[in-house]
Formats: structure tokens, sequence, C-alpha cells
């Protein structure tokens, strides 16, 4: 295999089982994502050396399913970026034009995908970390909703926020690869239960379509914006009804998700003490200025900023202002979608407000975050959501981007399915 | 309250005693075993693992929670506290904070000045067990530290009194109320070593209070308070100030030791835990049938077996103890708990046992030597000694030693103490009335409780008679 874009941090040749719906078919894992037996670094090198003991549980019903697993793949250091840059191993180069990103945090399983190198592949989204890869390297991604796809084995960054997803060339890629990952799981006490068990139907027809004004405001590149303004007009054409509508709390988004992820993070990463995996703690010195040693050369710079804003949102005296009042936004972002969903069946708009950046392009981290501005509200709420591929502005893809009520996945793939149709036609 | 009034709150922490940790499928039976033989992905915190909350566990909490009447909040939440410490995997502790499983409720006591007093309790919550650190090398000097994760993720209640304790002896009857009760639910093993460990905030009134951690034992707690208390007195007495602050109880000397000053204390970060949803448990309350517990078996011994109100006390105050009197009380209760209360447990404790090494067969033959009068009760002691250091049965130590209290001497007292209490009869007799030979014999059968032989007894009292 040729991995030019550096799209897979370990590659794999051990064929899956011969029957099975995925029986023949490759599927690359992005490196959040335990693998018994392959290193899972989460693109960090804090990690560097972990070999889990056991599968994550869509990686056994993967094996179950015949899927030969080709390789772990780059990400953001634990999903912390935009890009894959902020990888512990190097960034990932978008297959598409390799002066560009791939888009992150899944950034690896989109170039693998989008490369050819493996034919469908899982990622992660805690606040778009699907979609906008997908919708950078041309592929279609999908975040599933919250509580339908087991997270056990999934290396925590934001647990009330992240799913794991499939990504693929083709809507029946997805919906095929959904299919197998969603079965039920004791260990994930988050999980509904409520296992995906469609075959994608191309239709809108009947259905209303939301565009909120605000996926089209300040910062959304307009000629992204008039590409997928066509698309819903597309989509209009098969027969939906396209209504303009408002998500006021959209303001309120990007704080509520940044501070959210932030906290539950420095949480989460405070088990890399350099004990139990990973580089090891130097035993000779007291166990604070050892773990402190570890951590300060092994987390990359951008993880340390998430470790340091979610300790200090948490802080006694600070949680109320932080914490407390972004789980508040996010009920009411929450509200918003219900309150929305209760006239429409989907909200469309861009999946990332502009095309891939160059490489290096984001040098500041605030302008990656405000990136994130037209995924984020899907995980603050929780709906599915996914990225088709919907033309390309200077050569470079756009994505299309659809969101469903809760636990109605189907819709938003039978929609999915329907433009697909209607523009490979 | 009285200037010198000693307030004391608790805060207890006890294992319960299911089979499988708390978030893991793990055993719990680790004490036998050697280091990180009890221990999964999960409770070792490796990443990607979730916790799923043993439905046990929690039914356990919530039969504590009934029995002391506590309130149960419709929905309480996991939350995570965050603090670095190598026997922490995770880096936090998942435990409950601003949403306990348990609210309010009380425990019911002995006071001080004699009568019950109702302790009031704080909350209950649950939460997991930390692993184990050994310190190779020896204490402070110890070059490194190894770590054991089989306590990792064992299931604790942390039960938080009001500061409704006045003295070192309540606090103790207070964990000794406590563990039988919790030990009557079937929830608790106090026998499982460090299945129990206590912090104690203690303050003079009128003055700040200090907290003691660390103790880990029932008669370390009333020993630690004592020290403190002689510590704080002491120190308001000289006219110096009590430090509001934490303090360590060193088991091995008795005393309590500054540990961290405040400007070290942790700022634990509480946040739910995203990986848990709320549990809604309140109506499972409903389906929890309360044990008869031991305020209720100490009524019922009163009752049932007409026993004092401190033996019954002392005897329900321990199940196993509670179980083994009623196996051995037999015809004679009363006899039973006085040997059982007040002879028994003055053995055991000497010897530093429990009464779960005790054979009530055993021990219920040694009653009936005595309560038949085959034995003394001096023998009976001696007796009671070689049926706990030794295998031999009751009856056999007897004969080998000879206690048993000798026919002859029996019958001879009996025809004495008659003779002496029938001078009627007596006269009777030695009036010719021969038929009054037959009354005195009887009254001898009576005394000797029918053991004695009818025509022998009528031999020895004409022999009597005719002195």
């Amino acid at each position: 295999m040729d991995d030019r874009f550096n799209a897979y941090l370990l590659r794999s040749d051990v064929p899956g089982r011969r029957s099975g719906p995925l029986a023949g078919r490759t599927v690359a894992i992005k490196d959040n994502i335990s693998t018994a037996g392959m290193e899972t670094t989460c693109g960090s090198r804090i990690l560097k050396g972990y070999v889990p003991p056991y599968d994550a549980h869509v990686v056994s019903l993967l094996r179950d399913a015949g899927a030969t697993i080709n390789g772990k793949t780059n990400m953001d250091e634990f999903g912390r970026g935009t890009t894959t840059e902020n990888s512990g191993f190097g960034p990932t180069l978008n297959p598409v034009d390799t002066t560009r990103v791939p888009g992150g945090s899944s950034g690896g399983s989109a170039a693998a995908v989008a490369a050819g190198l493996a034919e469908m592949a899982l990622g992660t989204d805690t606040g778009g970390s699907i979609r906008c890869p997908a919708a950078f390297c041309g592929i279609v991604g999908f975040k599933p909703t919250y509580g339908r796809v087991s997270r056990y084995g999934l290396v925590a960054y934001a647990n009330s926020l992240e799913t794991i997803g499939p990504m693929g060339r083709t809507v029946g890629d997805i919906s095929a690869l959904l299919r197998v990952i969603s079965r039920p799981d004791p260990r994930d006490s988050t999980m509904q239960g409520l296992p995906y068990e469609h075959d994608p139907v191309p239709s809108v027809r009947g259905r209303t379509i939301g565009v909120p004004a605000e996926f089209f405001g300040e910062g959304v590149d307009p000629r992204v914006a008039a590409k997928v303004r066509d698309s819903i007009e597309t989509l209009a054409a098969c027969g939906a009804k396209v209504v303009p509508v408002s998500m006021p709390t959209m303001k309120f988004a990007l704080a509520a998700y940044y501070i959210t992820c932030t906290s539950e993070a420095s949480s989460n990463l405070a088990r890399y003490d350099g004990v139990r995996f990973g580089p090891g703690a130097e035993v000779q010195r007291s166990w604070h200025d050892a773990f402190t040693a570890v951590r300060a050369e092994h987390f990359g710079e951008e993880v340390r900023r998430r470790i340091l804003l979610g300790t200090f949102a948490l802080s006694a005296g600070y949680y109320g202002r932080y914490y407390g009042k972004a789980q508040t936004a996010r009920a009411q972002v929450a509200a918003d979608f219900e309150r929305l969903f209760r006239s429409v069946d989907l909200l469309a708009g861009p999946t990332m407000p502009t095309v891939a950046f160059r490489l290096g392009e984001l040098a500041d981290p605030l302008s990656m975050y405000l990136a994130d501005i037209l995924t984020v509200p899907a995980n603050l709420a929780g709906v599915p959501a996914i990225s088709v591929p919907c033309g390309s502005v200077d050569g470079l893809p756009v994505g299309l981007q659809l969101m469903g009520r809760p636990f109605d996945d189907e819709t938003v793939i039978d929609a999915a399915a329907a433009f697909e149709a209607e523009v490979t036609a | 309250m009285s200037a010198d009034q000693v307030i004391i709150g608790l805060e207890i922490h006890c294992q319960l005693d299911t089979r499988t940790k708390l978030f893991c499928g793990c055993s719990t039976d680790y004490r036998d075993d050697g280091p990180n033989t009890h221990v999964c992905p999960v409770c070792l915190g490796l990443p990607g693992t979730m916790p799923a909350v043993n439905r046990r566990a929690v039914e356990y909490a919530l039969r504590v929670a009934k029995a002391f009447n506590c309130e149960i909040p419709e929905e309480c939440e996991f939350s995570r506290k965050n603090y670095f410490y190598p026997d922490l995997p995770k880096g936090y502790q998942i435990t409950q904070y601003d949403r306990p499983l348990a609210l309010g409720g009380h425990i019911v006591i002995e006071a001080e000045e004699g009568g019950e007093k109702k302790v009031r309790l704080t909350r209950i919550h649950m939460e997991e067990d930390p692993g184990r650190l050994v310190h190779r090398g020896g204490g402070a000097r110890a070059r490194y530290s190894l770590v054991d994760y089989n306590r990792s993720g064992v299931p604790l209640i942390e039960i938080v009194t009001e500061p409704d304790l006045r003295s070192p002896k309540e606090a103790r009857r207070l964990l000794a109320k406590l563990r039988a009760t919790l030990e009557y639910l079937g929830v608790f093993d106090s026998e499982k070593e460090g299945s129990l460990r206590v912090d104690a905030n203690v303050s003079i009134a009128g003055h700040d209070r200090v907290e003691i951690k660390n103790i880990s034992s029932y008669k370390g707690v009333e020993k630690a308070l004592t020290f403190e208390i002689t510590r704080q007195r002491s120190l308001i007495r000289r006219g110096a100030t009590v430090e509001r602050e934490t303090r360590h109880f060193v088991e091995a000397r008795g005393t309590t030791t500054a540990s961290r000053s405040k400007v070290e204390e942790h700022d634990y970060r509480y946040f739910p835990e995203p990986d848990l949803p709320p549990l809604r448990v309140a109506s499972w309350l409903d389906d929890i049938a309360l044990p008869e517990l031991p305020d209720a078996r100490r009524e019922r011994f009163m009752q049932q077996y007409g026993l004092s109100i401190n033996h019954a006390r002392t005897l329900t105050g321990d199940l196993r103890l509670a179980e083994f009197f009623e196996a051995v009380a037999g015809e004679d209760p009363v006899l039973a708990a006085t040997w059982v209360a007040d002879t028994l447990l003055g053995e055991l404790n000497y010897r530093d046992r429990t009464i779960a090494t005790v054979d009530p067969i055993r021990f219920r033959s040694l009653l009936s030597l005595v309560g038949s009068g085959t034995i003394t009760d001096r023998s009976g002691v001696e007796v009671l000694r070689l049926v706990l250091d030794t295998p031999e049965e009751p009856a056999s130590i007897v004969e080998r030693l000879g206690l048993a209290v000798t026919g002859d001497d029996a019958v001879a007292t009996a025809i004495a103490e008659v003779l002496a209490e029938q001078p009627q009869a007596v006269a009777d007799y030695r009036a010719g009335k021969g038929a009054a030979l037959n009354y005195l014999a009887g009254q001898v059968m009576k005394k000797t409780r029918g053991r004695a032989d009818p025509r022998e007894v009528g031999r020895r009292l004409a022999e009597a008679l005719a002195e």
C-alpha cells in the first residue's frame, strides 16, 4: 500500500473472516478506537507503544462481520484539532490536493477512503471530526445519534459529545457499516439499544427541510454557500419542501462546545501518567515530579492548551461561570433543535464554512475553533448529521450537511441517498 | 451545651460485600490472592473503557438507606472527583457529589448519659475504592512504591453523620450499631481487612474543628478521638488556638499528626460523570424487604427469652453473636445468655477470637452440664476454656478431670437439707408413721431433679433418720 498521504499510523494485512456482511471489504480504523494487539496511540506520543488488550465493541462487531481491518489512521492528537496537523506523528495530506489538510480530527480515515487505500473507515465525531474531513476529502461521513453506537473502547476525549461513526465513498457503504457497528452493548450505559437496521431508500419526497439562516452567516465562503444552496434546490426538485428557519442559539454553540469538551478532556487525560501505559515515568523521581515530566514531554501543545482551559473551567469558583453555564447553553441548543424538528424533518446547510485549508494556514487556535461552528450544534444536541459531497470550489470538495431528529438516523441517510442518486445519475 | 462540650461528626466508608466490583465484573474476593490478579481493563482505567453500574451494589446501598430511614431522591448521579494519586488509575474517582443516593435519616444509639439518642445522618453516597500502594523499603524511607489494583473499583458507601456525637464512646457505639445493622442487612463483612475506614471531625465547642483521617479500626476511632480531644483541650487550656486542619491517625502510637496544610488542599473539580446517566432508583425501595434489625431483635430477645436489656443488647449487637445465642438458647435461655454474654465473650476477647470460631453444639453440651447441676459454674468455666482451646467434647472433659458433682454428695446434701426443712415429717417418721419416709424421699428426689436412684435415696434416708 502506498501511503503517500500519511493516512495510516499502523497498517495491517490480516484478512477478515470469509463470511459476514463485510467479508472481503477493507475498513480503516481511527487510532483512538481500541484494537486488541494493534498499537492504539490516539495520535499522541504519550501512548506510543500502548497495545490494548481488548477490542472496542465496534471492532469486535467488524471482526464478526468479516471486515478486513487494514490499519489505524492518523488523527489530531486525542481528537484535538480540525486539520490532522496536530498529530504527534506528522500531518496527513489531503489526497485531493496534497498542499491542503484533510480536515480533522478523523483526517487519516477520510484520506484513506478518498485515496482508495480502504473502502470504508471508522471515524469519531466530537464536534465535527467525521463530517469535516469527509467534506474536505470529498467522501461521505456520518455522525450517528448520540447513544446509537457503543463508545466502549473509544479513547475518551469529550464523552458527552462524541460518537463513533462510518465514513465511506457512498451513502450505501456508510449505511452498511452503521448497520454492523450499531449493535447494543451493555458496557456503554449511554446507549439506548436502538440498533440501525435500515436499507437506504433514496427519497426525500414529502419531507420538510429547514435551512437555518445562521448556517450561511458571517465567515461562510460565499462560493461554498452557493454550492450548498444549489444542492438544497436539488433536494427540493426531488420532492422535498424547503423552508427558511432560524437557530438563534447558534451564537452560544461554539462557547458551550469548547467549555464542555475541554472540561471533560482535562479529566479524561489525567490517566496518562506514565504508570500503566505509554512511555514510562522516571521511577527515581518523586511521583509528582515524574508524572508531570511525562505529561510535559509527551503531550502536544494543543492538548496541553485544552487541558489547561478545561481545568480552569472546572475550578472551584469558576464552575458556575463556565462549565455550569455551558450546560445551560447546551440545553438551549438542544431545545432549539427540538423546536425546529416539530415543523421540519431535516435541517440542511454547509458542513464546513470553507474548503480545505492549506497546510499551516490555521496558525492560531482561535481560527481553528471557529471553523467548527457549523458542526458542533449537532454534537451539543446529540442529533444525527451527515456530510455528503456536493460539488467543488476551485477543485476542492464541498460537503452538504443534513441533520435529523434524534434516533431518526434513517431519514438523514435516506435524504443523503436521494441527493447522491440525483447528482450521480 | 457546656463550654467544654466535645462535638464529633463521622464520615464512614464501608465496602459493600458484593461479589463483583462497582463498575466492572471483576471479583471482589481478592484478599488471599496475589497483587493485580482481580483486574480488567475497566478497573485498571485503560484508555477507552467505560463504567457500567453494578445494580446489586446500588440495591445494597438502598437497603442501608432504608434501614436508617433516609430519603431517596427521585434521581441521583455519579460525579468525578479529580486528583492525581498513583493508586487512582483514571486520575479521578467516580463518586457522588451534589446528588447523592440518600439524604437524611438517623442511627439510634445508647447515649453516654443513658437512654437512646438519634444521631442524624447528612447523606449516604456510593463510590469506587481506589487501588492500594505498597511501599518498598519501609515507611518514609521507602525507595519506591508498588501499586495493587485488586481493590480498585470495589463498591463503597460513605455515610456522613451530622455533628451529633458528644464523646469518643458515643462514636464507638455509633460504629458498633452501624456495623451490626450493615451485617444484619447482609451487605457488609466487618471481618474483611480494610472493609471500614473512618474520618472523624472533632472540635471543642467554640473552637475550630480538626479532621482526623485514616482510621481503619473500630477501636482506633475511640483512641484517635480521645487523643485528639486531650490535645485540643490542652491547647485551649494553655490559651493556644486549635488550628483548623487535617490530621492523620497513627495507629501504632495511638496519636494524631498534622498532615496537609490548607494551601495544599485539593480542588477536586467535581463534575457529573458523562459516561453514566443519572440513576432513578427511588422505586426500587418498594421491593426491598428489610430483615429483622438489631433493635427489633433486642426487643424480641427480651420478650421471647426473658433476657435483661443488657444481655439482649450485647447479644444482638453482632449478627453472628445473635445467631449463636439462638442456636444454643435451648430450654434455659437466661442461663445461655449469661454464659454467652458474660463468660464466653470474655474468654474470646482474651484469645482475640470471634464467635464464628465457636462450635455451638459443643457449647450447648457444656450448657446442659451446667444447667443440670452435673458440674458447678466454676467447673463450667474450666470446661469452657478447654472447649475453646482443644477439640475435646465437654462430657469427656468432665469425665477425664472428674468434674462431675458426685452423686453421693448431691444425695447427701439433699437429704440433709430435706431433714432440716421438714421437721414435722421427721417427727412423724420417728413417731412410727412409715409413710412419712416416702414423703421425705419424694422431697429429696425433687431436689436432685430426679437424677438420684430412688431405692438408694430411701436406704440412705432411713440411715440418716436412724442416727
